[in-house]
């Protein structure tokens, strides 16, 4: 076990290079010079621009860059951001906000998701069953930004049950709303697997076995249909974790949060190099680690995996 | 839409004593809305943007950071909501040929910290933000002060401490809407302490405003910036309410959905998605006044077909050929005004009805004439593109100006979509784009010379289509040498007559601010730059 | 996969009788993929959901192709004169904000959504598929090495670097980039389904008997491993092209995906939210094309998966 979480980790590290000088060399060939836009609509004096490019290393080739970027790293210096701010200090600022947001997402997605699906899967093809198939279908066809907007709309302004953005004040109540848009799409997968998954384990050898045995239907259910059933749903949600914590670039935008999606879109726009590659490498961890605990988990739900 | 005429600054810069002087006496020009006395407590909320850069007034060029500044620092002179300057710090502003300017500071005012308000604090602020090595954003401020370099740092001999209340400013040449400038935030004065770790005071400046930052962690980036009154202020700017919390929004959608919602007090960008319905959800809490924004597009002097007779035929033609009146109405619901020149109509001294206007008029029969007639010079070939960037919500009526062009002339037309300002930032400056681009012009300070100077000069800062003409210059030079503003103004007349034949860009309409309040807020006022009056809001 | 029939014994087999050999080779080519496809199609042919689907994708295409035949309107025609007008005769969705007629718009914007989605489903399929296949039947290092050059694509959100590459093409976007881009970094997942189906297939008693007959690994791999691992490729790729076609409508709102100059549903759809309230029927017509077409190509999954799964065929 220990053995295997070892190499596991030191496959971490490739990854990990390569990920990051992917970004770094994407966001370099970003076209537009991001210290032109800083002079604003009247452009900036060329001798002034010339020394903030200096400052940065802009002017340096882009492999000078991105090491002089893995250098700090060593450090935990991330580099600063045009405005002066640490990039440590604006992940921190960040990700808190993000991981919640995602958390929130991942729990109505889970929960519902698999409480959802299971009933579908019992019942399938019955009313229950096709009416949240469907459903499942048009979340997944309608692009989110349409249904963030119109719950905003709705729930946020109209009826006034939530908050319509978020802001500061990042708490439960706040990010109810954004996190069933943000899981919306994921919920339906997770239905979707689940459905699919109870329905063919219920045919299986072992539940007929376990069925004859004479255990309660709710046991049957419970214990061997369900978690069997969380296996393909355990792996999705794990690689789920890391694309809702950088898939919330529009979520994010829509409400009004703080968070990763939101620094991340707008460091882009202005090609600021550490504050994006800095971010990204972090969401490229929690994938890796996500994937790691998923693959860990799978020894707890089925018994016939063993690492060695 | 009717014109609003600024009364504050059409009396006359005197030669000897400026007139400023004597603004300062009369008591600002607060128009109460709603006749409550006295001031509030309540904390105003309102929306703004996390600024892009430190908090230092001469790196600090954009609206998030502007709104912010304007809070916590007091300048020589103030703007009221009309754009007329008060006296503020300064006592008087004294010249005499407009090149060497005295300017005496009132006594008793002190920054947050308690160190007093002299000389010194401008003149090192102004110097820091001068020096090149600085790479100070708003550093092109100080170029007309002796001493001004962009090739080597040095420092600005033109300012000259007299004494701890008294300085002079001598200006490479005559420039008499210099003092009209010094409201701007380029020009606050700085505490001794910012220049010990000016990365530190950017991140918690200490300034001399109405308002002051409570302690360290008011700043929340990305979030929220909360200012207390300042207890130590003695200017005019007197805070009404308990303190402003300037809350970030990434998108102006999710700001007028607070707004709906009751969670913002004041919004001054109401989006374009909501063009439609604000007035419908906000009553008379809507808010729709012309303000200093003049939108245009430029034609490159030497893009193909648009040169010399032929082209001037062809820029007079497009030109004709815009339904600006259709475009504000069915694209803008009447939150743009059509552009009768290329100032704005907030900005003293601002004449709709100058010779050669009606080149901004829809006439699509003279459009194609005009049109035809170059094709007999030289026939066309190729597309009329108008480059944007996408992330600034243009494309709506870049595709309406596009299709109207397209409609009248009969010739292809489009809108050329950047990602990012950036991207069209890099284009411009490089010189390298291929068609007509955007510009938009926001005034710094209420002038007709910053509307124009600074664009159609040869060689000036944002000239970005390289247009020149030396009658041009010359017009500007007389009008910046003039010895008062109406003096100025009759020469900057000139100017726009002749820009009207070369059309150099084409205007198209003044952006107008477009916000509204909620029902928590009294006393709303929009100022002449677009951004609210904060310091006057009461909320109970 | 019981590991211990290696093919000493088989290959013994082999030296025996060519005839029967062949035959044996003819029978391991040919019949379990047309029984898997045939068995599939003897379910598909008695579901309503794929006639539907069927009928709804095969509309989607013709309207993509020839727009022409379903309006006369021209879709970049617009007057801002007639800037939200309600429908009309000849106009039967109304105007949208430009005037221009919704109808021919939605029906003008189907070729670029849907060639947006079947390209980059081509592209990721054909890439996926080859890194899988690759990783997944020659194991070892190699294996390590493709799979870690998956993860690294894998690990970076696609919205996100999509976001990042579309910048880089700034001027020049066109449905061949936002293909390249969504092609470039939605891969992985067809690789690593890809790389599964193979690593059980590959030890397959009838890939055991292929290798002992002599047959080459590349040819192995091609002929015997490929079609029995595409059950699972086909149905994530019907999903997976819809996923594209709202991909792409998503980095349209954000104002990176096709430039407006192109009719498309997406970019429609960026432009109508701003009349969410105002004016929602503009934006209901794009959306609602975008949303059926989506749905029609999931529902064809879904039933495919269904026809191919033996286990969901039993009942």
């Amino acid at each position: 076990m220990a053995w295997y979480i070892g190499r596991r980790l030191l496959q971490m590290i490739p990854v990990f290079l390569g990920a990051t000088l992917l970004i770094y060399f994407m966001v370099f060939a970003l076209a537009g010079d991001p210290i032109a836009a800083l002079g604003g609509e009247r452009g900036l004096n060329p001798a002034v621009a010339a020394q903030l490019r200096e400052h940065y290393h802009l002017n340096q080739p882009f492999l000078v860059q991105y090491l002089l970027w893995l250098k700090g790293l060593l450090t935990f210096d991330f580099g600063t951001s045009f405005s002066g701010r640490p990039v440590r200090d604006v992940m921190a600022g960040a990700f808190p906000v993000t991981i919640q947001l995602a958390f929130v997402a991942l729990f109505f997605e889970a929960v519902f998701g698999i409480a959802v699906g299971l009933v579908s899967g019992l019942r399938k093809g019955k009313l229950f069953d096709s009416t949240f198939l469907i459903v499942s279908l048009v979340v997944i066809a309608v692009p989110v930004f349409v249904i963030g907007f119109t719950m905003q709309f709705l729930v946020g302004v109209k009826l006034g049950w939530l908050p319509p953005t978020v802001g500061g004040n990042v708490n439960i109540r706040t990010l109810l709303m954004p996190g069933i848009v943000l899981g919306s799409v994921s919920f339906a997968y997770v239905l979707r697997l689940t459905r699919t998954s109870v329905a063919e384990n219920m045919t299986a050898d072992f539940v007929r076995t376990a069925t004859a045995k004479g255990l309660t239907r709710r046991r049957v259910v419970t214990v061997h249909v369900l978690r069997n059933s969380l296996i393909p749903v355990v792996t999705f949600l794990g690689a789920d974790l890391g694309g809702l914590m950088g898939g919330a670039i529009v979520t994010e935008g829509i409400f009004n949060i703080p968070g990763v999606g939101n620094t991340l879109y707008h460091a882009i726009q202005q090609s600021e190099a550490p504050t994006v590659v800095s971010m990204v490498t972090v969401l490229v961890m929690v994938y890796i680690f996500a994937n790691l605990l998923v693959d860990l988990l799978y020894a707890a739900l089925d018994p016939r995996i063993r690492y060695a | 839409m009717k014109i609003r005429r600024i009364g504050g600054l059409t009396a006359a810069i005197a030669v000897s004593a400026l007139a400023l002087a004597a603004c300062s006496s009369s008591p600002s020009a607060t128009t109460t809305t709603t006749a409550a006395s006295g001031p509030s407590t309540g904390i105003v909320t309102v929306n703004g943007s996390e600024p892009q850069n430190p908090l230092i007034p001469t790196n600090t060029n954009e609206t998030g950071g502007g709104k912010l500044l304007t809070l916590l620092f007091a300048g020589l002179v103030y703007y009221d909501a009309k754009g007329a300057p008060h006296n503020e710090v300064a006592d008087s502003i004294t010249t005499s040929d407009a090149t060497t300017y005295t300017i005496k500071l009132k006594s008793g005012w002190k920054f947050t910290n308690g160190e007093p308000v002299t000389s010194k604090s401008f003149v090192d602020a102004w110097n820091y933000g001068a020096k090149l090595s600085n790479k100070q954003l708003s550093s092109y401020f100080f170029e007309g002060i002796q001493g001004f370099s962009y090739d080597a740092d040095s420092d600005l001999t033109g300012l000259k401490i007299v004494d701890d209340s008294t300085f002079t400013v001598t200006l490479k040449q005559p420039e008499a809407d210099f003092p009209l400038r010094l409201g701007y935030s380029a020009f606050y004065p700085l505490p001794s302490v910012a220049f010990k770790d000016m990365t530190a005071y950017g991140q918690d400046p200490i300034g001399d405003g109405p308002y002051m930052f409570k302690d360290a962690s008011a700043w929340e980036h990305n979030v929220k910036a909360d200012v207390v009154p300042n207890p130590g202020y003695i200017g005019d700017r007197k805070p009404m309410n308990g303190g402003v919390s300037v809350k970030f929004y990434t998108s102006q959608d999710a700001a007028y959905q607070d707004l709906l919602a009751n969670n913002l007090d004041v919004d001054d960008a109401i989006p374009d998605s909501a063009f439609g319905v604000y007035k419908t959800d906000l009553g008379d809490r809507a808010v729709n006044q012309p303000a200093a924004i003049f939108q245009s597009f430029t034609i490159p002097q030497n893009l193909a077909h648009f040169t010399g007779a032929e082209g001037n035929l062809r820029r007079q033609a497009i030109s004709l050929s815009i339904d600006r009146k259709t475009i504000t109405d069915k694209i803008f619901q009447g939150t743009r005004t059509p552009a009768k020149d290329f100032t704005s109509p907030v900005i003293a001294g601002y004449n709709p009805n100058l010779t050669g206007s009606d080149v901004l008029d829809f006439n699509p029969t003279k459009a194609k004439d005009l049109w035809a007639q170059a094709n007999a010079i030289a026939p066309w070939s190729g597309k009329f593109t108008i480059g944007y960037n996408a992330d600034g919500g243009h494309q709506a009526w870049v595709d309406a100006v596009a299709n109207s062009i397209k409609n009248t002339l009969g010739i292809d037309a489009e809108g050329s979509p950047y990602p990012t300002f950036k991207d069209l930032r890099t284009d411009i400056t490089k010189r390298t784009i291929k068609g007509a681009f955007r510009t938009g012009w926001q005034a710094d300070y209420p002038s007709l010379y910053n509307f124009l100077g600074p664009i159609y000069g040869t060689g000036a800062g944002s000239n970005d289509g390289d247009y020149s003409n030396p009658q041009v210059d010359a017009l500007l030079k007389q009008g910046l040498a003039a010895k008062s503003v109406d003096a100025a103004n009759k020469y900057f007349d000139q100017v726009q007559e002749i820009l009207f034949k070369d059309l150099p860009a084409i205007p198209l309409w003044y952006s107008n601010v477009t916000g509204g309040y909620a029902t928590t807020v009294t006393n709303v006022q929009f100022g002449w730059d677009s951004v609210p009056l904060y310091y006057a809001i009461k909320k109970a | 996969m019981p590991e211990t029939s290696r093919p000493t014994q088989m290959h013994f087999f082999a030296d025996l009788d060519v005839e029967i050999l062949e035959q044996v080779d003819t029978v391991d080519e040919t019949a379990p993929p047309a029984s898997l496809w045939h068995d599939a199609w003897q379910s598909l042919r008695v579901r309503p959901i794929f006639w539907v689907s069927a009928f709804l994708i095969l509309l989607v295409v013709v309207v993509a192709a020839v727009p022409r035949l379903f309006t006369s309107t021209d879709p970049s025609y617009c007057d801002l004169m007639s800037s939200y007008n309600p429908p009309g005769p000849g106009h039967p969705f109304g105007f949208d904000r430009q005037g221009c007629d919704i109808y021919a718009r939605t029906i003008y914007g189907a070729r670029a959504s849907v060639t947006v989605g079947i390209l980059t489903t081509i592209v990721v399929v054909v890439l996926g598929a080859v890194v899988g296949a690759l990783a997944g039947f020659y194991g070892k290092w190699f294996d390590s090495l493709l799979s870690r050059i998956t993860d690294i694509f894998f690990a970076i959100p696609l919205v996100l670097a999509a976001i990042v590459v579309m910048q880089v093409f700034a001027t020049h976007r066109n449905v061949f980039t936002v293909v390249v881009v969504l092609g470039v970094f939605g891969w992985p997942q067809i690789a690593r389904i890809t790389r599964g189906a193979v690593m059980s297939v590959k030890n397959a008693d009838f890939i055991t008997a292929a290798t002992a007959l002599g047959v080459s690994r590349s040819r192995n791999l091609i002929r015997h491993v490929m079609p029995n691992a595409a059950a699972p490729i086909i149905v994530t790729a019907t999903v997976s092209l819809g996923i594209f076609i709202v991909a792409e409508a998503t980095l349209s709102f954000l104002g990176i995906g096709l430039p407006t100059t192109i009719v498309s549903w997406g970019a429609d759809i960026a432009k109508a939210q701003t009349a969410l309230r105002s004016q929602p029927s503009v934006l209901f017509y794009p959306a609602g094309a975008l949303a059926l077409t989506v749905l029609s190509f999931i529902m064809m999954g879904d039933a495919v998966r269904d026809a191919l799964d033996p286990k969901a065929r039993k009942r």
